[in-house]
């Protein structure tokens, strides 16, 4: 008997008794709905927060000062007033996986357009910023090298702050005023919405950290908030992390043995962070659809047992036509399967309508993988297989003399 | 000859009492004979029958069917001589329900030698037409008479052109005038040379047979 006729054998038995099919095939279909929707709602966000993290800079390590020690005082973190811009121009000279170094000076300001006014924060910065952040510009220019040294006082507004000051209006040309000092607009950055925890990273004034520095705040030292650091890969980052340190050390003239007085960070903690919850997230549902899928599975049993019972005389008519042990076994393994099978496709089918509305209503990320897909459809089969083996095995073991005599 | 019985015995095992339906049965059937199988029930007419359609094997003995010894075949091959040698009529025609005629009668070809969709259909639609339920090709069991049944049950039993038909009281659910049908159609194809071998405890029946085996107690007498 070939496959495709049995195939059409069982599809007919199926279709002859639809509701019992459809209730049957229901708790694989629940299952697989539920299984193909969460897990798209769960890669989306992953998704999303590793866009964030990379939205943040390439390959980003950062160095904060570190907090000081005077007598039995500790400060805080960025205490210490040791980081300059220097620092990083030495950083970037010395050590070879280094793509580029921004040092980055912030403040909250106020800033006026004409009667429209806003509350953000000003990033003083130097011309690899674009790059260290991977950050292009909507429109106009960015700042040049000759802006940083000679603290010109010109910006680079994010879209937020375009937004609010220029309601549309185009910003070019322009002269806000901060800290009721001039500042005329190069260019906007385009949109980055917001980071990993939320905060808007539009709502930003880019400006020389020079300017910021010395004429904002009128001081007359290279100290920095920060050094943002764009690796040229993520492959060097402990070497990488060590030579910089190797060189702020030397630079600080620190001893053997004195503690270091910066701290430098990356994002591998918090992407290591983002897979852990992902995994464990994927670990969790994979439980979850285990158990509905063993019952929904177990109801394709049950069904199928009492299938077999009912069709005791079919079986017995077919044995006696000629119909092998095999055959009978196949018949009902392949109604098995078809049951669960359909059930997993109907369920797959399901599940990405319910996250397709989910992303519409919610706006959620979501995120339907093809493997997502085919695991589904492997494990409904199989489903199918496994727990219609029994019952088509009871099937092919009866006698057909007795099976023909059955009423 | 088609079929050799020699010594046939076989013993059903009941919770522990053993009951000797057939003992040292041996009988020859000629290729062409109308033969019917008469008895009490309980006499073994039935598991004789059983025996002789490779639905069940002997306990000992020896059956020699069309030249080969079945009685030690696996279940594969019996499937296979049932399904090439044999057609199996029975009382309750055993029809699948909710489904054609036409597809009742297909049902054995599934089972043999791979033949095309366009030849199965054919051979099944022939020989409906042939017995005479051309206009019925389409209907399932439950819309048709018992007399129309049964000849459905026949043309199955017919498609895979055996040289032996077995029927368990074919008679045994129709009406008078559907039964004499019946037995007229089995004595068209006993002419045709097709050997056919019948249970039934009714006389009447048993007079269109060329030959009658009167069995008791598990015994031909």
């Amino acid at each position: 008997m070939t496959g495709i006729i049995t195939l059409r054998i069982a599809m007919r038995a199926l279709v002859r008794n639809k509701t019992r099919s459809l209730l049957t095939a229901l708790g694989i279909i629940i299952g697989i709905a539920a299984v193909i929707a969460v897990v798209a709602v769960g890669q989306g966000a992953s998704v999303t927060m590793r866009n964030q993290i990379n939205s943040m800079g390439n390959n980003l390590v950062m160095i904060f000062p570190g907090s000081q020690k005077t007598g039995g005082f500790h400060g805080g973190g960025g205490t210490q007033q040791t980081l300059t811009a220097e620092d990083g121009d030495a950083i970037l000279l010395e050590c070879p996986f280094v793509a580029a170094v921004t040092p980055m000076v912030r403040s909250g300001v106020q800033c006026v357009y004409k009667e429209n006014n806003w509350g953000t924060s000003v990033q003083g910065v130097n011309v690899q910023y674009q790059e260290v952040r991977n950050w292009d510009l909507a429109r106009g220019s960015f700042l040049t090298d000759a802006d940083v040294r000679s603290a010109s006082r010109v910006c680079v507004i994010g879209e937020t702050v375009s937004q609010q000051l220029f309601q549309g209006g185009d910003p070019l040309g322009q002269t806000i005023r901060i800290r009721n000092m001039p500042f005329r607009v190069l260019g906007v950055m385009i949109p980055k919405g917001s980071a990993a925890w939320g905060q808007d990273q539009d709502d930003t004034i880019i400006a020389p950290w020079t300017t910021v520095r010395r004429v904002l705040y009128n001081s007359a030292f290279n100290n920095v908030n920060q050094l943002m650091i764009s690796l040229i890969s993520m492959d060097n980052l402990e070497q990488a992390k060590r030579e910089i340190s190797g060189i702020l050390r030397q630079r600080h003239r620190l001893n053997l043995g004195a503690d270091d007085d910066f701290t430098i960070t990356d994002m591998t903690e918090v992407t290591k962070m983002v897979t852990q919850v992902s995994t464990m997230m994927t670990l969790l549902l994979t439980v979850i659809a285990s158990i509905s899928l063993v019952v929904g599975g177990i109801g394709i049993m049950n069904i199928m047992l009492v299938a077999v019972s009912e069709r005791t005389r079919e079986i017995g008519l077919r044995l006696a036509v000629g119909a092998r042990r095999r055959d009978i076994l196949m018949q009902f393994l392949v109604e098995a399967v078809v049951l669960s099978g359909a059930g997993g496709i109907i369920g797959i089918g399901l599940g990405i309508s319910a996250a397709n509305i989910l992303a519409k209503t919610n706006h959620w990320p979501v995120m339907i993988s093809a493997s997502s897909v085919l695991i589904a459809l492997t494990f409904s089969a199989g489903v199918g297989i496994f727990f219609g083996f029994y019952p088509a095995w009871r099937a092919a073991r009866l006698n057909p003399i007795e099976s023909l005599r059955r009423e | 000859m088609l079929i050799s019985l020699r010594q046939i015995s076989r013993v059903y095992h009941m919770e522990e009492v053993e009951v000797p339906a057939l003992q040292s049965v041996s009988a020859d059937i000629d290729a062409g004979e109308f033969v019917a199988i008469m008895g009490h029930s309980g006499s073994g007419k039935s598991t004789l029958l059983n025996l002789l359609g490779c639905l069940d094997r002997p306990d000992s003995g020896t059956y020699i069917l069309n030249g080969e010894e079945v009685s030690r075949l696996s279940s594969d091959e019996l499937a296979l001589i049932r399904n090439q040698k044999i057609g199996f009529v029975f009382q309750n025609f055993n029809l699948l329900p909710r489904t054609s005629a036409q597809e009742n009668v297909e049902l054995p070809l599934y089972y043999g030698p791979r033949i095309t969709g366009t030849e199965r259909r054919e051979r099944a639609r022939s020989l409906l037409v042939r017995l005479g339920l051309k206009d019925r090709l389409g209907h399932h069991p439950g819309q048709l008479s018992g007399g129309q049944q049964q000849r459905v049950a026949i043309a199955r039993a017919l498609v895979n052109q055996p040289p032996l038909i077995l029927a368990d009281e074919p008679t045994g659910n129709l009406d008078s005038r559907s039964a004499d049908d019946i037995m007229a159609l089995f004595q068209e194809l006993n002419k045709e040379g097709i050997t056919i071998v019948m249970v039934t405890h009714e006389a009447d029946i048993a007079r269109f047979a060329q030959r009658v085996i009167q069995m008791k107690d598990g015994q031909i007498v």
